[in-house]
């Protein structure tokens, strides 16, 4: 009886480990990796979740600065499919043969938004930015991140850049510039649209399309995924209307 | 790219300063406590080592920012927070790089054996006349050796500052984080005058390292 018993026991483990590595093992359907970049990251995993449940292949997100993602994939990273947050990193990786001609088209364009957790902290108007009261505003990497680039210009238009530059803090990407904020380490910061937008904390100003550049984000079929169905079909997926209405719900705008 | 080498040159000096006057005393105390306690206050020292950076750096965010135990002390002094300063950056470097001071000087002081710090007991020198004439003097090379170590550590110091730095240049943009911004714009030549001059760097320290531990064999022999 005690033999059997721990028997029982011994093949209960063997199952147990079996079932936790199971998702290891290679899936039958078809993966696609994808490279996203950090302000897309709510919508991509909704997105992969619909585009799973619809096509069965699944997606492998990876989130991270289109720069760091740009830079990556000149040096062969293995992604499929590339949603910059940009429109000028897509190009030049087509152009350089490392993406498919004719792949790229504009998925969605950012919102660019003040945002602090403190509620009352940021007007409807952005008044709060010729204040200046604060000790820290939050940007992206300008150079790396549209969101910086569309930061810098809004600061510009409204005249007051040359009184808060002193102020800035950078983060690496428009993920930790919001993390900034929401720890409550700078007081407030420029962060993407989508990442407030299903949050109610704190206070925001959605900063009006007349102050800065659109946020065209643009998508690339890359070199490894140019044979691969599932990517293939992703890319169009994401022009599809039940996408572009995931895409819409976080505060981008659409073109399609 | 000068103001961030400088600004890492003091970093790294500034860090290694506090860590020898903290590491050698707490390696001191360390290398004489034989109980369990010891081992544990020394496996708590030697943490950093093996911790990623992102976890220290998390931590001090946390732990500098307003919201944080040091939130109304700091709302006391006039700041809003220590991270996105060379304050919160000093901070963060002493602790990751504390266990770099505090191991080959711990190891150095055991080295010693008991015998010196008794001969000196006996003629009569007090324990803090023992611990600076004879104990310190003995143990230079660990101490040496620990000072290398920190300050190359420091130097090139990435996560903690990129999950602490908020990127400032002058204040807290250091080398490694210019190195990772000139990649992310795809400024391969910067980025590789940088790296190339980090690599010359830190061989030559790690090379200063093996020179005084060899120091150290031979004149123990």
């Amino acid at each position: 009886m005690r033999g059997r018993l721990k028997n029982k026991i011994r093949y209960g483990a063997v199952l147990a480990l079996a079932a936790a590595l199971l998702p290891l093992a290679p899936a039958c359907a078809a993966s696609v990796s994808v490279a996203v970049a950090a302000n897309f990251t709510a919508p991509a995993r909704e997105l992969a979740a619909d585009f799973q449940h619809a096509t069965g292949d699944t997606l492998q997100l990876s989130f991270g600065s289109s720069g760091q993602f740009a830079a990556q994939i000149t040096q062969g990273a293995p992604f499929e499919v590339f949603l910059s947050a940009d429109a000028a990193r897509p190009e030049k990786l087509a152009k350089m043969g490392l993406g498919a001609p004719g792949s790229v088209f504009t998925y969605a364009t950012g919102k660019l938004v003040l945002w602090s957790a403190v509620p009352g902290l940021v007007d409807d108007q952005g008044k709060v930015l010729r204040a200046g009261k604060f000790a820290h505003i939050a940007i992206a990497n300008p150079q790396a991140a549209p969101y910086g680039a569309a930061a810098i210009e809004t600061m510009r238009k409204l005249g007051v850049y040359a009184a808060l530059a002193p102020k800035f803090v950078t983060g690496e990407s428009i993920n930790q510039t919001y993390q900034f904020v929401a720890t409550g380490n700078a007081e407030l910061g420029f962060v993407a649209l989508s990442q407030v937008i299903k949050t109610h904390k704190g206070s925001a100003w959605r900063v009006p399309q007349s102050l800065y550049t659109p946020i065209a984000q643009d998508a690339v079929l890359l070199k490894p995924g140019e044979n691969d169905p599932a990517a293939r079909a992703f890319m169009a997926y994401l022009k599809s209307p039940a996408a572009l209405a995931v895409i819409r719900a976080y505060g981008y705008a659409t073109t399609h | 790219m000068w103001p961030a080498i400088k600004l890492s040159l003091e970093l790294a000096t500034v860090t290694t300063l506090l860590l020898l006057l903290l590491g050698v005393p707490l390696a001191w105390m360390l290398a004489r406590c034989h109980g369990w306690w010891g081992e544990t206050l020394a496996a708590l020292v030697a943490l950093p080592m093996v911790l990623p950076p992102t976890v220290i750096g998390f931590y001090m965010l946390i732990l500098l920012g307003p919201h944080g135990p040091l939130g109304p002390l700091l709302a006391r002094l006039g700041l809003h927070t220590l991270a996105f300063s060379f304050t919160g950056l000093v901070i963060g470097s002493v602790v990751y790089s504390l266990p770099f001071m505090v191991q080959p000087v711990r190891h150095a002081f055991r080295a010693l054996g008991p015998g010196p710090w008794e001969a000196a007991l006996t003629l009569r020198a007090g324990p803090l006349d023992a611990f600076w004439s004879v104990a310190l003097p003995l143990a230079q090379g660990g101490i040496l050796t620990g000072a290398i170590m920190c300050f190359a550590h420091t130097l090139g110091e990435f996560g903690v500052v990129l999950m602490l730095g908020g990127d400032i240049p002058g204040r807290t943009e250091v080398l490694s984080i210019v190195i990772f911004n000139a990649v992310d714009n795809l400024q391969w030549a910067e980025a590789g005058r940088l790296a190339a001059g980090m690599a010359g760097f830190s061989f030559l320290a790690v090379l200063a390292m093996f020179l005084v531990e060899k120091r150290v064999s031979r004149l123990r022999a």
